[in-house]
């Protein structure tokens, strides 16, 4: 059975809606604090969502030097699967782990709502279990979430079949609907909208289960 | 006009007969600190020295209440071992100054007073009521209160599922900004407010305190504003009054609380709310029946050159004020450490001191320095408990016959039915989406439907299969023409959302909002209130378990309409399965469930309705109301989809309660959600069109011989009104008008309107 670390920085929030869903695909969450420089005895490691360090400055631009990271920098390296969810993804492009950045929406409001993605590619840890072209009701929750990049990274990203997830309809501004993205390797994701909340239809959505089940090492998706 | 300077006690907010009664408490002349404790504590926010002889009549017992009014949030028991706590609060007058700030520090104070009780806040709900939204002023109010409550709910890791958005007029110079918190406890985690155990420590977790949110609860929301355009004109004089959040600070708060309390390492704890320190210090003290010898110099400054009455009365946002062993200092330290929480000793439990005829009373004594000068020494009951009671006035209003003489029911105006319904449709999306409404993964149904439902669950509580629900509502039109009659159908109308989730009402927390006290008409409004209020809870077996009074929402001599606002809490037994919602499917019968007549000689009765407000129609009467007509039909509707929750097949696909805009307004909303048609027979004209009374609901069926067959046994009227089906919404000869145009007019109101200039 696989461990899968939740990295909690001071002000995350969905560090436990990560354990649980992790938990609710028998998988067993470990909460790693952000003043850790140690990973542990894990196979992957999840950087949540919420607002770590207060989200100032811009997000994730203080939690990319709180000390867990550098353990999460050799994990990477070493081929170990990350996932950063929403803060988390900002915090692992704020890193250098994840090209690209996020910005704030294009009405620049905060958007709580459910968002259709399209499958780009298959080749992350978090889509290995989904197919390309497949539609997933997951449902987004930020206020900064629009992904940009400049020409060059955009290239490499199209180049390296980087691009994991888009929006179906674009809510944020996003370059190219862009949803989610990988690093060269498959092996480091982050996406803006939460899986983690689409584990079960009695709260809307059960399609989160294709992504994280992936995530966390299992074969197929397992039904909510 | 005198230069003469303005007495102190009067600059603190104190009246000269308040001044006497503190120096008969003292028996002596009281010093300038002493002065300014009196005052935020005698103030009408921290006191209720207008409403409490009237909030005794509210019922507050019942076999599951585990806290009633009077603590930080009340609680009750839910089953499975889990407490759920509730609480509801006003943070109308800084939000009417410095909307965003003034919001921001309503939701963060509503959630200490959830966790000082060992709860983990799971969820926040924000009634808001501004005025019309042809004024620029408004647009602004709007927009700042909605990112205050956004900016801090989802950084502090709240979801906020609900509330209410009122427009009107009366609102223009006085917006409201109510919000409840709800949270959930292990039963054996409750904790309360009490010092006890004499050399235990008073430890202060959190901020540094400031300048900011000085006489917040004295100056600024017990005293209405002076000019018609309510702070407008004052924006400057009064601002320094309103808090300062930081939603970060307060989430660390929250963790430390909590971890603090799972490992038994404090004795009390509570909140700094209004009136700060003083507030905590002197209510846990007089609850413990203990002294409490205080260093103000021990208290951690933002700024230099503080006098001890300003440290003392600083509203400054996210503190804590735990009372703890000395042993566990060590303990308390590292833990907040961890979080980055500050925690400082600040003073000392004591025993009370014992007077001549041998009574004992616990002091509060303010020192510079652990064992130096005392700067003020108080009673800490006189502060906490003793304030004067006012028995004040009471007057129905003069002009109130006259009113209700001018009935908008029978004067039906030429004009086009159809677009006098869509011109009532109004979306709040735009408000809710800016709110995580999500977070913690318990959210079965969210904003914007009649309740919203949560899962019973989230960190260190006990498994369960059930859910809460959560309802605040308020119509404050009814109440402008009977209160009474007003607020007893709006506790029904809670209680009717409740059931559209499959909920059983188990408490109701209110807020009062009323204009200025000192206007006889205000109290007569007020108690009116209450006595309905009374009378609807006692009708329908809910108990009282907390509440709020805001008074002197007036401005230029103008006061609010009655604003009761009551959020009702619920439980469902088992909740397996979502409630059916507003989507009917295509082939359904839809039938209304309930009386369909309002049982008054009025069977339709339009005063006080949206339809008649809109209208410029705000007078005539709304007749009398009993709960008990409508009690069967709302527990009817509650059984039948508590049972779809549990997991059962039913013929019910839809349900929705009928309430403001009246039952073609609710029929146009479930059309616009599901993106279906229906036709149904003609309805009995405008009064049947839009006339609000509570205890009706639309359900769709897919059988209706077996539920109106089931509605009978239960002795609850049935009556078919259409069927699903078509992309028109037809009602009779009445209207005939495209789903889509529903759906689109629903959709963009809100936002069409917040754009115009």
């Amino acid at each position: 059975m696989s461990r899968i670390g939740v990295v909690v920085f001071p002000g995350s929030n969905c560090e436990y809606d990560a354990a649980n869903a992790v938990a609710d695909l028998g998988a067993t969450p470990v909460f790693i604090w952000h003043s850790a420089d140690d990973l542990g005895d894990v196979d992957g490691v999840i950087l949540p969502g919420g607002f770590a360090h207060g989200d100032y400055l811009r997000p994730g631009a203080l939690a990319r030097f709180s000390p867990v990271m550098d353990a999460v920098q050799r994990f990477a390296a070493d081929g170990g699967a990350v996932l950063g969810i929403c803060n988390g993804f900002q915090v692992l492009t704020e890193a250098g782990l994840l090209p690209g950045a996020l910005q704030k929406n294009r009405g620049l409001t905060f958007l709580c709502q459910p968002s259709t993605l399209v499958v780009a590619s298959t080749r992350s840890v978090l889509t290995r279990n989904a197919e390309v072209g497949q539609h997933l009701s997951v449902p987004i929750n930020h206020f900064s979430g629009s992904y940009t990049c400049d020409d060059a990274t955009y290239n490499e990203l199209v180049a390296n079949d980087q691009i994991v997830l888009r929006y179906l309809d674009n809510p944020n501004g996003s370059r190219d609907n862009i949803a989610g993205v990988s690093n060269v390797a498959g092996n480091v994701v982050g996406l803006m909208p939460h899986p983690e909340r689409a584990m079960s239809t009695l709260l809307g959505s059960a399609d989160g289960r294709v992504l994280l089940s992936g995530f966390v090492g299992l074969s197929a998706s397992v039904s909510a | 006009m005198s230069d003469a300077p303005e007495p102190l006690h009067r600059a603190l907010g104190l009246t000269d007969s308040e001044l006497e009664d503190i120096r008969s408490v003292l028996q002596r002349e009281p010093n300038h600190v002493e002065l300014a404790l009196y005052g935020v504590m005698w103030s009408e926010h921290c006191s209720y020295k207008s409403s409490r002889v009237h909030l005794k009549r509210l019922p507050s017992k019942g076999d599951h209440v585990l806290v009633g009014p009077g603590e930080g949030a009340g609680v009750i028991d839910a089953g499975d071992g889990i407490g759920v706590a509730i609480r509801i609060e006003s943070h109308n007058h800084p939000s009417a100054i410095e909307p965003y700030q003034g919001a921001a520090t309503g939701v963060g104070g509503i959630l200490r007073d959830v966790f000082s009780m060992g709860a983990r806040p799971l969820a926040v709900m924000d009634p808001l009521f501004f005025g019309e939204l042809n004024d620029a002023r408004q647009r602004w109010l709007v927009e700042g209160v909605v990112s205050g409550v956004s900016g801090y709910g989802n950084s502090v890791g709240v979801p906020t599922i609900g509330g209410e958005l009122t427009f009107d007029e009366c609102y223009a110079s006085n917006p409201l900004v109510n919000v409840l918190a709800v949270g959930a406890l292990p039963a054996d985690r409750l904790v309360l407010g009490v010092a006890s155990g004499v050399g235990n420590l008073a430890v202060l977790l959190g901020s540094r305190t400031g300048r900011d949110g000085i006489g917040g609860v004295s100056v600024l929301a017990s005293a209405g504003f002076d000019g018609a355009d309510g702070a407008a004109s004052l924006d400057d004089a009064k601002r320094p009054s309103v808090q300062v959040g930081d939603p970060y600070e307060e989430k660390r708060l929250i963790e430390a609380c909590l971890e603090l309390l799972d490992a038994k390492l404090v004795v009390g704890i509570q909140d700094l709310g209004g009136a700060g320190i003083v507030c905590a210090l002197s209510e846990t003290a007089a609850k413990g029946g203990v002294g409490l010898d205080v260093d103000v110099t021990a208290i951690p400054l933002r700024e230099e050159g503080m006098a001890p009455w300003e440290i003392m009365t600083s509203e400054s946002q996210e503190r804590m004020l735990a009372i703890i062993t000395p042993e566990n200092w060590d303990a308390v330290a590292a833990l907040c450490a961890k979080w980055e929480v500050r925690a400082t000793v600040v003073g000392h439990v004591v025993d009370p001191d014992v007077r001549e005829d041998g009574s004992t009373v616990g002091m509060l004594r303010v020192r510079q320095g652990f064992g130096g000068p005392v700067v003020a020494e108080v009673p800490a009951k006189s502060l906490a408990d003793e304030a004067p009671l006012y028995h004040r006035p009471l007057a129905r209003p003069a002009n109130l016959d006259e009113i209700l003489a001018d009935d908008p029911t029978h004067t039906e105006p030429e004009g086009n039915l159809e677009a006098e319904l869509l011109e009532l449709l109004i979306d709040p999306a735009w408000v809710y989406r800016q709110y995580d409404s999500q977070l913690f993964l318990n959210t079965v149904v969210g904003p914007g439907r009649d309740a919203a439902l949560l899962r019973l669950a989230g960190p260190g509580l006990p498994r369960s299969q059930r859910g809460i629900a959560v309802s605040t509502d308020s119509n404050p039109r009814w109440c402008a023409l009977d209160p009474r009659v007003g607020t007893a159908m709006t506790v029904a109308e809670s209680a009717a959302n409740l059931a559209c989730v499959g909920a059983t009402a188990k408490a109701l927390v209110n807020c009062l909002n009323f204009g200025n006290p000192t206007h006889p008409e205000v109290m007569w409004q007020l108690s009116e209130s209450v006595d309905g209020m009374a009378e609807a809870c006692l009708a329908l077996g809910i108990p009282v378990v907390g509440g709020n009074v805001s008074l002197y929402n007036e401005s230029g001599g103008n006061d609010i309409d009655p604003t009761p606002v009551v959020g009702l809490l619920g439980v469902v037994d088992a909740l397996v399965s979502p409630p059916p919602g507003w989507n009917w499917r295509d082939g359904d019968s839809v039938v209304l469930l309930g009386h369909r007549e309002s049982g008054n000689d009025e069977p339709f009765p339009l005063a006080g309705s949206r339809w008649a407000t809109k209208r410029g129609r705000r007078g005539g009467s709304i007749g009398s109301f009993d709960a008990g007509r409508v009690r069967e039909t709302i527990a009817f509707v509650a059984g039948e989809v508590a049972a779809l929750c549990a997991g059962e097949t039913t013929d019910i696909t839809a349900v929705h309660d009928v309430s403001g805009g009246g039952l073609a307004t609710a029929l146009a909303e479930m059309v616009a959600v599901s993106g279906l048609g229906i036709t149904t027979s003609d309805l009995a004209g405008r009064g049947e069109f839009f006339a609000e009374f509570p205890g009706r609901f639309i359900v769709g069926t897919s059988d209706v011989d077996a539920l109106c067959a089931r509605a009978a046994a239960a002795n609850v009227p049935c009556t078919l009104l259409g069927r699903v089906g078509g992309d028109q919404l037809v009602i009779g000869e009445q209207v005939a008008v495209s789903t889509a145009t529903v759906a689109n007019q629903r959709r963009n109101a809100l936002e069409d309107q917040l754009n115009a200039n």
